[in-house]
């Protein structure tokens, strides 16, 4: 049980300093879906450590949840690629002071 | 156990591709098999429905969305080495040990207890179990949950699309505005020549010659100018050819009437 | 008319005052279109003062001896808590001498300015603050309480900044103006100590309950009183160390210098001494001081006068050393103060005599004020040189005179208390002599030393009037004293003692005096019978004790190194503080605020990715936090 949650916490934090880490907006979009995954993993782990399936309903959830982000998200992605043609974060940066 | 400990380095070495590559096409592949790796860890952990969901939907779907949006976008983007703020990295590495280490170790604080296994759960199979609390107790969170994939696609479809706010010009039109760009800045008012043209080669990355020799830029299409492919280095044909042209034979000939 | 029962008249006393003060202010607001008239109104303030005075002190004359003490209360001026400050004035035996000296000699002032300040087109202007001058001093010698007194004195200073700074168009003027109010502004200091002092002592400031009450208080109040009184007295007296002022008085109108600065506000600290005898009585250690002062100033004014060649300076330094003499009468206790007071009342005459006729004499030269300029004017100013003599006849003590009597027993005094401090005062009159002879012979003997184009004559009636009424009153004063009546008049305010057996007969002291003087002015005149050179001989060419003379004993430099430097530096370091340190700490302060708020700018770089650091490490502590609880 702990190795799966260990893999679970060891795959967010990699999610986590991935997204502070890269510019591309869209390779941090996909370092925010390794984090849900993490949890899913985690929620899955925990439905079995309890042997009710709670968790996996709540893992269910957040998949469905994530593919839902994942299409708005996108689609503000090419949005904003195509009035500003660039997907680099660090070109929202208005609120420099 | 096996699974586990087969997949486990393997998604861990993924996810720090993820981190570290630096095309974006290629950090899809390594979060592909991220996602692939924990189906088959959640089939290993009892969850077959999930197993069959995070394929379908997440390497299936999520990840098919990622890719397409990356082909629109620019399949090429890469992102440049240096950090441009200052001391982000240290930070984020800082911050991540940190944090990674402080749940490792908390881990082991507070969970406790044997493992119970969903063998009843899974009594009667494990979709059954599944669909039992998913219309049963949590009914209400499906109805929302529903309601937000509507919403989402809905939103979508409004970010996406793109009105023409005037209407569509027509070849008429595009001859005037050739005219005017002519009048105004001397541009060329008929087509580019082709690749190729009055070269030695014709394949889409040679450019164009005008007749005094110098390369036509507008002739290769810019996406190939923009990976930087574009073929040059025909000085050595040009002085050869030149010479040919003024008639010096002291030099290797191609034939002719010598 | 003279009825003693009365007291309804002297309830008016304070109209002494309010004539004349509201006649010069008036004056001053009135403006342009009381110029030709001016003056005029100023005179009749003045002699109203005269009159009205006069009629009091007869009216007191035939009161009895208890009876002469006259206080008014006019209203109540100060009522703070335990601080009580009534708005009273006292005619009595002593005030009433000073009032007649004030309004008389100021009167025949301010007929003489009619003339000598003629065709000054600001004269109305002068009269104004002769007018403001006598009320002030006035106010100072009839106050019952040393708040008024203090007002009073306060008001002579402003008084005499302005008159001395009349001319204001000459620089010098102003400058002796403001150096006039500042060392007088040094002796105001103790003054204001005292007034403190005493209230915190006894509660209260009026003179009668503190000269009283300070018998019982212990002697080193009495002490601490006697000495702050007498760092007052010696601003506005110009005794030494607050004497470099007088000299430089002299650049205002001579008939400011005659009132002002012979006659009578430099006469307020020995009125204040006076009047305060209750205090000195009481100490031994003030009285002592008292004597020193008087004593060296004598001797510096004597030393001072001999070496002046300006007529007006001379004479100021002659002033510096009979106020000395006064002083020094004052110091000997009730043995003396009576002969101070008489010394104060003769030498009010005859100064006031000799600076108009200084005053004359300078109006016959075109204000030329060099005496080597002077030379035979006793032909060319008959009058001038007659009342002039007198003036000083009385202050070399040529037997008969007014000088003769006072100074007379003021040396006896000041050899029944001390020998050495009776040499002193020996030695003084023979100086006195001896500088006053030199002026004489410079001024109106000897052969003619006149630059060209100046034809001395005689000053109009205007101006000669007052000085024959003043030259008379220089020899007949003396009378005054023949029949001891200005220590039995003075004894129900002063006390009075019997004065020590000196060991030798009266007549043979007197013999001293006068063979003392007679030496002094043999000296002079066998000096000065020759010619004398018309241009001043340089410093170095002279004896030291000329050129010591000559640069008033090395005092303004005293002042300079003394004070003046030092408080120099001291501002100069303060305002360095204040930029470098007041200033920089502010600015500083902003400084280090405005760098904080760089810093603090920072993390705000616009950057989402810089945000979501932030957010992570957020997210750490709360995990942390919720470890925390839950673990603990």
């Amino acid at each position: 049980m702990t190795e799966y949650l260990s893999l679970s916490l060891i795959l967010f934090t990699i999610g986590a300093v991935g997204v502070l880490v890269r510019r591309n907006a869209i390779v941090v979009f996909m370092c925010i879906e390794l984090m849900l995954n993490a949890t899913n993993l985690a929620f899955v782990s925990f439905s079995r450590q309890t042997g009710n399936l709670d968790g996996q309903v709540a893992a269910f959830f957040v998949m469905v949840v994530a593919a839902a982000e994942v299409v708005v998200g996108l689609a503000i992605i090419v949005s904003i690629y195509r009035t500003r043609r660039s997907i680099s974060v660090d070109d929202a940066s208005l609120l420099k002071s | 156990m096996i699974t586990f400990w087969t997949l486990a380095p393997l998604m861990v070495i993924s996810a720090l591709g993820l981190l570290f590559v630096r095309k974006a096409v290629h950090a899809a592949l390594c979060l592909a098999v991220v996602m692939i790796s924990l189906a088959v860890l959640y089939a290993a952990l009892d969850a077959p429905f999930l197993f069959a969901v995070q394929i379908i939907v997440y390497t299936g779907a999520i990840m098919m969305l990622f890719l397409f949006v990356l082909m629109l976008v620019g399949v090429d983007t890469e992102d440049a080495v240096k950090e441009t703020i200052g001391g982000q990295r240290w930070i984020a590495v800082v911050l991540g040990l940190a944090f990674g280490i402080t749940l490792v170790l908390a881990i082991g604080q507070t969970v406790a207890g044997a493992v119970i296994g969903l063998n009843a759960a899974n009594g009667n199979g494990n979709p059954y179990g599944l669909a039992e609390l998913l219309f049963g107790k949590y009914v209400l969170a499906f109805e929302f949950t529903s309601a937000l994939l509507i919403t989402a696609a809905v939103g979508a479809m409004v970010l996406a699309h793109k009105e023409r706010l005037d209407s569509r010009p027509t070849q008429a039109d595009r001859a005037a505005q050739r005219m005017r760009d002519y009048a105004a800045t001397g541009r060329h008012p008929g087509n580019p020549p082709t690749p190729g043209v009055f070269a030695r080669h014709n394949a889409v990355d040679t450019p164009a010659l005008l007749p005094d020799g110098t390369a036509v830029d507008h002739s290769i299409s810019p996406s190939i100018v923009a990976r930087g492919q574009v073929r040059d280095g025909y000085d050595d044909d040009i002085v050869t050819l030149k010479r040919q042209l003024d008639g010096d034979d002291s030099d290797d000939s191609l034939g002719g009437e010598k | 008319m003279f009825d003693a029962g009365s007291a309804s008249m002297f309830d008016l006393q304070w109209l002494l005052i309010a004539v004349p003060l509201v006649s010069g202010l008036g004056l001053l607001v009135w403006g342009k279109e009381s110029d030709a008239f001016g003056h005029l109104i100023a005179t009749v303030a003045s002699t109203f003062s005269f009159v009205f005075g006069l009629v009091l002190f007869l009216s007191l004359v035939g009161s009895d001896a208890e009876d002469r003490s006259r206080t008014s209360t006019l209203f109540t001026w100060i009522d703070a808590g335990r601080f009580h400050v009534d708005m009273s004035f006292t005619f009595d035996q002593l005030s009433g001498l000073f009032v007649l000296l004030i309004t008389g000699v100021g009167t025949l002032i301010h007929v003489y300015s009619i003339g000598y300040m003629a065709h000054d087109e600001r004269r109305r202007r002068f009269f104004a603050y002769l007018n403001i001058f006598i009320a002030a001093m006035l106010t100072l010698v009839l106050a019952a309480d040393y708040l008024v007194l203090f007002l009073g004195w306060e008001g002579v200073g402003l008084a005499s900044y302005l008159l001395i700074g009349f001319w204001q168009h000459k620089p010098s003027a102003a400058a002796a103006a403001k150096k006039a109010f500042v060392v007088n502004r040094v002796g105001d200091i103790g003054m204001a100590l005292a007034i403190m002092l005493m209230f915190a002592q006894f509660g209260t400031s009026s003179i009668d309950a503190v000269n009283t009450s300070v018998v019982g208080a212990s002697g080193s109040v009495a002490t601490a009183l006697g000495l702050l009184l007498l760092l007052g007295a010696c601003g506005k007296s110009a005794q030494v160390p607050l004497q470099s002022w007088l000299l430089d008085a002299m650049e205002g109108p001579t008939p400011v210098s005659a009132l002002i600065h012979a006659a009578t506000m430099v006469t307020a600290g020995v009125y204040l001494v006076v009047r305060s005898s209750g205090i000195y009585d009481a100490s031994e250690a003030a009285r002592t001081a008292v004597i020193i002062v008087g004593l060296v100033t004598l001797l510096t004014g004597a030393w001072i006068g001999c070496a002046k060649d300006d007529i007006k300076k001379a004479l100021a330094g002659s002033t510096m050393s009979q106020i000395g003499y006064m002083m020094l009468a004052a110091g000997l206790g009730p043995a003396g103060y009576a002969f101070a007071v008489f010394h104060l009342i003769t030498h009010g005459f005859f100064k006031a005599n000799m600076f108009l006729g200084a005053g004359s004499v300078m109006h016959g030269m075109d204000d030329d004020v060099d005496m080597r300029h002077y030379g035979a004017l006793r032909t060319a100013m008959p009058i001038t040189f007659v009342t002039f003599g007198l003036g000083y006849l009385a202050i070399i003590g040529f037997p008969g005179t007014a000088g003769f009597f006072s100074k007379d027993r003021i040396i006896e005094a000041a050899f029944g208390d001390s020998f050495w401090v009776g040499m002193g005062a020996l030695i003084g009159a023979g100086v006195t002599a001896f500088y006053m002879t030199r002026l004489m012979m410079m001024t109106f003997f000897g052969p003619k030393r006149w630059l060209e184009d100046v034809e001395p004559h005689e000053s109009p009636k205007v101006m000669t009037i007052p000085l024959i009424v003043l030259g008379a009153m220089s020899v007949l004063a003396g009378a005054l004293i023949i029949s001891d009546f200005i220590p039995e008049w003075l004894e129900p305010v002063v006390g009075s003692e019997e004065h020590h057996e000196l060991g030798i007969p009266v007549w043979l002291m007197t013999l001293i005096i006068t063979l003392t003087a007679a030496a002094g002015v043999a000296v002079a005149v066998w000096l000065y019978r020759r010619e004398i050179a018309q241009d001043a001989p340089a410093d170095s060419e002279v004896s030291f004790f000329a050129r010591a003379g000559r640069n008033e004993l090395y005092g303004n430099q005293l002042n300079d190194a003394v004070v003046v430097r030092p408080t120099r530096h001291l501002t100069r370091f303060l305002v360095w503080l204040d930029v470098k340190g007041v200033d920089g700490f502010v600015t500083g302060l902003a400084d280090r605020l405005g760098d904080t708020s760089q810093f603090l700018r920072k993390p705000q770089t616009g950057y989402v990715r810089s945000y979501a650091a932030t957010l992570f490490g957020g997210a750490l502590l709360v995990v942390l936090a919720l470890l925390a609880v839950t673990l603990a």
